[in-house]
């Protein structure tokens, strides 16, 4: 057979790779801009203690992890153990952006599901959200010590995202 | 309608409410709360600045809902961008910076018109490229086929031979009755 006859078999195949690829990529899961960015800055009251705020440069020189949830967020609870056995193994600290929650709500919902984080921010209005590009909770950012957001999660961390990929990336970063 | 019919046609009623449980199933891992937000008509009066920003809203992706523009989009999500944006033009922002605002935030992906640049090459110049070949290859195979269509003379052979095949159709049809 001359190589003609291969063309249609060629054109075939580089379709299936095609359709494979477009299979596996998951147009919900948008490529954050704020990767290799600074966090953006913010300076919100504590959810538990509100006359204290935090901002981000009280974080700065640790590499930590902020983890965007609510008390309305079904798939926060999914996640919720991994994030408190986590925080119990004490490998980094965890910060919690507590977000268009009530705060009445969200006390109580860390009281039924555990508290793994060190601090959480009250974001009741969305507007530091919005400057992370939240736009689906959970979500988990990576921060360097220089205030560099590393990585970002999308959805519930899951066992395998956590093993695989943000504990490497933190044992990395924090040297 | 028979029996069969009816059959298939509850089959892809079946087919068709699976498919559209998965639609409206999906995107339910991304939740937002419930919150009012101003509509742009109770902000401003001015027709002018209501048709800009009905433009600008219909030119940006819904994340959360991502068939929908943020104009059409009753999701929260949307609502929270429409009020930024409402608070922008209030603020005097042009068109372009709202966007580099927008775009800052969560990526080029929110635009629906992606903007000119490396990695989008190919997206704005696929379509040309593809006319490019189609033209190149229409232009080939129409010249190969008018090289390739040689007039000659049947033998007389074949004459003959076409003239056996005439002939005993000829006979088939006559046979069968016709």
């Amino acid at each position: 057979m001359s190589w003609r006859g291969w063309v249609p078999l060629l054109v075939f195949l580089l379709l299936l790779v095609f359709l494979a690829v477009g299979l596996t990529l998951k147009p919900s899961e948008v490529p954050s801009p704020l990767i290799g960015k600074a966090a953006p800055a913010f300076n919100l009251p504590q959810l538990h203690q509100p006359q204290q705020t935090i901002s981000q440069s009280d974080l700065a020189g640790q590499v930590w992890l902020l983890n965007v949830w609510a008390s309305w967020c079904v798939s926060c609870r999914y996640e919720h153990p991994l994030l408190v056995e986590l925080a119990r193994q004490n490998i980094v600290p965890i910060y919690g952006l507590n977000y268009k929650d009530r705060r009445d709500d969200a006390i109580e919902w860390l009281r039924n599901f555990g508290n793994p984080y060190v601090a959480s921010l009250h974001d009741l209005d969305g507007r530091v959200g919005m400057d992370y590009g939240v736009y689906g909770v959970p979500e988990t950012y990576v921060i360097d010590a220089e205030g560099v957001i590393r990585y970002k999660q999308i959805g519930p961390v899951t066992q395998e995202v956590l093993q695989g990929t943000i504990l490497p990336l933190v044992r990395e970063l924090q040297g | 309608m028979t029996k069969e019919t009816r059959g298939a046609a509850r089959r892809w009623a079946w087919l068709a409410a699976a498919m559209l449980f998965i639609v409206v199933a999906l995107p339910a891992t991304a939740q937002v709360p419930p919150a009012p937000t101003p509509q742009a008509t109770e902000m401003f009066q001015d027709p002018a600045t209501l048709q800009r920003i009905k433009r600008l809203e219909s030119e940006l992706r819904c994340l959360v809902c991502q068939a929908q523009s943020i104009a059409e989009s009753d999701s929260d999500f949307a609502s929270d961008i429409r009020r930024e944006i409402n608070r922008m033009i209030a603020e005097g922002r042009s068109d372009d910076q709202i966007k580099a605002f927008l775009v800052e935030r969560y990526g080029d992906f929110i635009l629906y018109r992606p903007p000119l640049q490396t990695t989008t090459m190919l997206l704005w110049g696929g379509p040309a490229i593809l006319l490019v070949i189609g033209m190149l290859t229409l232009f080939v195979v129409l010249r190969r086929r008018r090289t390739e269509t040689v007039e000659r003379p049947i033998s007389e052979d074949e004459r003959r031979r076409a003239a056996a095949l005439l002939a005993s159709q000829a006979d088939s049809k006559g046979s069968s009755g016709e």
